[in-house]
């Protein structure tokens, strides 16, 4: 953006909120809004500390794990459906229902089914992260160019070769785009979880410093969180620009 | 007398069995009510280019996907050098309207992409694709993508794909449809090149009266409502002059004018 013929750097809007944030925090208007630089100075002093890195290993591994398995079992279900018009009619459904259910009220479920621990901190990740993930795999599937189908068939392509070198890169910058919105959900996922299954984590950090009132805390590990997500959202959005050139050709 | 019933034979004679490449034998194809195909048959000389030519809806592109194996015949069957065709098969390359390029690969991995679903070593396959390059005029595009390529080398990559395979049969799909006029004209000069010098046999899918009489041994006439093999026309042009002169020659302009008077009661 410009401004008077100045370019404004990228993200320029963060210093504007920054800044109104700080100054109404110096007011001491509400303590739930502490200083901008209090918050920063409290995220020095954690970070590091055991218990939050601690928290950070405990909620990276469920994260981690639960986005594995969205990944993996969502973009092949995605391209079967999109393939299949069979399961297509079976599964839909199924997948619409859990893309805008709400998850939360299913977790006391998954913690019968699944007990305590971290099971079921990474099914309640996976869940939140795999129903977008089969739905973009599945439209970008289904829109592969019909020619591109029949000359891998014509050239004596097995299913599976017709899987990994045609429709999965056919369908990358759609299977991308879910993959992003999809972690984003899984780090909702993951900390949802670890309030209410077992309180681990940075689930129970922000259980600890919202219940305690220390604000500072929550912001920063807040922060922390907001910053983890947005590193994995723009890699993924670099992914995704690089396979751009070819999604208006397919 | 004797010369005339020399030439009535001469006219009248099948070509040997050997000397067939591909035969159609009672084809019929429905797709719901719509008769794509009825009981059509028709044989391919070997060596030999002939075009399918007809007006849209007269079931050309159908049958020549048939023949590929891509697409299952309700009734008949298609027999590629005697054997019944039951799916695609290494004996015939594809060359499709739309190039049907693989967007995310090079020129190199597009042309040797036939070869790598055929399990064709890597270095064996550049090795091959590198020859077919050159030969379609694509030389130092190897590293480049399709994007970045004009349409009428896209499809040059996409013939040469099918060329490298070395099928005997090759199928071309209305392949300069989607190129300019120009570009239009040196391919089918090139065309002529590859059939007089590739023993291979060419089924080429067509809507263009001067293509199909230009570039054929063989000229399949089909019309629609039903589907049906009008009249087969073996355009005896003199080509020995050089491509230059083949629009000029009165054969050439007589079947032109020919077919037309064919066709233009089936054209809305």
């Amino acid at each position: 953006m410009y401004i008077n013929g100045y370019k404004l750097p990228n993200m320029s809007s963060l210093l504007v909120w920054g800044l109104l944030w700080e100054i109404i925090g110096q007011t001491g208007w509400t303590f739930f809004i502490p200083p901008l630089s209090e918050v920063f100075a409290t995220l020095f002093s954690i970070i590091g500390t055991p218990a939050f890195t601690k928290a950070l290993y405990e909620t990276a591994q469920a994260f981690l794990a639960g986005v594995f398995f969205s990944i993996t079992i969502g973009i092949p279900v995605g391209i079967f459906m999109g393939r299949s018009r069979l399961l297509d009619e079976l599964l839909l459904p199924w997948v619409n229902i859990f893309v805008s259910a709400p998850l939360t009220a299913l977790v006391p479920v998954l913690m019968v089914l699944f007990g305590f621990g971290l099971k079921s901190i990474i099914i309640t990740t996976t869940l939140f992260g795999i129903w977008i993930i089969i739905l973009n795999t599945r439209a970008g599937v289904r829109q592969i160019n019909r020619s591109l189908v029949e000359m891998s068939r014509s050239f004596g392509a097995s299913q599976f070769d017709a899987f990994t070198k045609i429709y999965f890169w056919a369908a990358l910058p759609e299977i991308l785009g879910g993959v992003r919105i999809g972690v984003i959900r899984a780090v909702k996922g993951v900390i949802i979880g670890q309030l209410l299954i077992s309180i681990v984590g940075f689930g129970a950090l922000f259980e600890l410093y919202a219940s305690n009132f220390l604000m500072a805390h929550f912001w920063a590990v807040l922060i922390v969180l907001f910053a983890l997500a947005f590193s994995i959202s723009e890699f993924l959005g670099y992914l995704e620009k690089k396979v751009a050139y070819y999604a208006a050709s397919r | 007398m004797v010369m005339s019933q020399t030439k009535e034979a001469f006219t009248n004679a099948q070509p040997l069995e050997d000397d067939i490449a591909v035969s159609v034998r009672g084809v019929s194809k429905n797709y719901g009510d719509v008769e794509a195909l009825k009981n059509m048959s028709l044989e391919f000389p070997r060596g030999q280019l002939t075009s399918l030519l007809g007006p849209s809806g007269c079931g050309k592109t159908t049958l020549l996907k048939i023949i590929a194996g891509l697409l299952d015949a309700d009734t008949g069957e298609i027999l590629v050098n005697g054997k019944p065709v039951s799916g695609p098969g290494p004996d015939r390359a594809f060359v499709f309207q739309d190039f049907a390029l693989l967007p995310w690969a090079s020129v190199m991995r597009n042309v040797a992409f036939g070869l790598e679903l055929r399990g064709v070593a890597k270095s064996e396959r550049e090795d091959k694709a590198a020859k077919y390059i050159k030969d379609v005029g694509l030389q130092g595009f190897e590293g480049a993508y399709p994007h970045e390529l004009s349409g009428g080398m896209r499809q040059r990559v996409g013939l040469a794909r099918a060329l490298s395979v070395d099928s005997k049969v090759l199928l071309l799909d209305e392949p300069f449809s989607a190129v300019d006029e120009q570009t239009r004209r040196k391919f089918q000069e090139d065309l002529l090149a590859l059939v007089a010098n590739e023993n291979k046999t060419f089924i080429f899918v067509t809507h263009s009266i001067e293509e199909a009489v230009y570039c054929s041994d063989q000229i399949a006439l089909l019309l629609p409502r039903p589907s049906r093999v009008h009249e087969i026309i073996r355009p005896n042009i003199d080509r020995s002059k050089g491509v230059e002169h083949i629009r000029r020659e009165p054969e050439y302009l007589d079947i032109v004018d020919q077919i037309w008077a064919s066709l233009r009661a089936y054209v809305e």
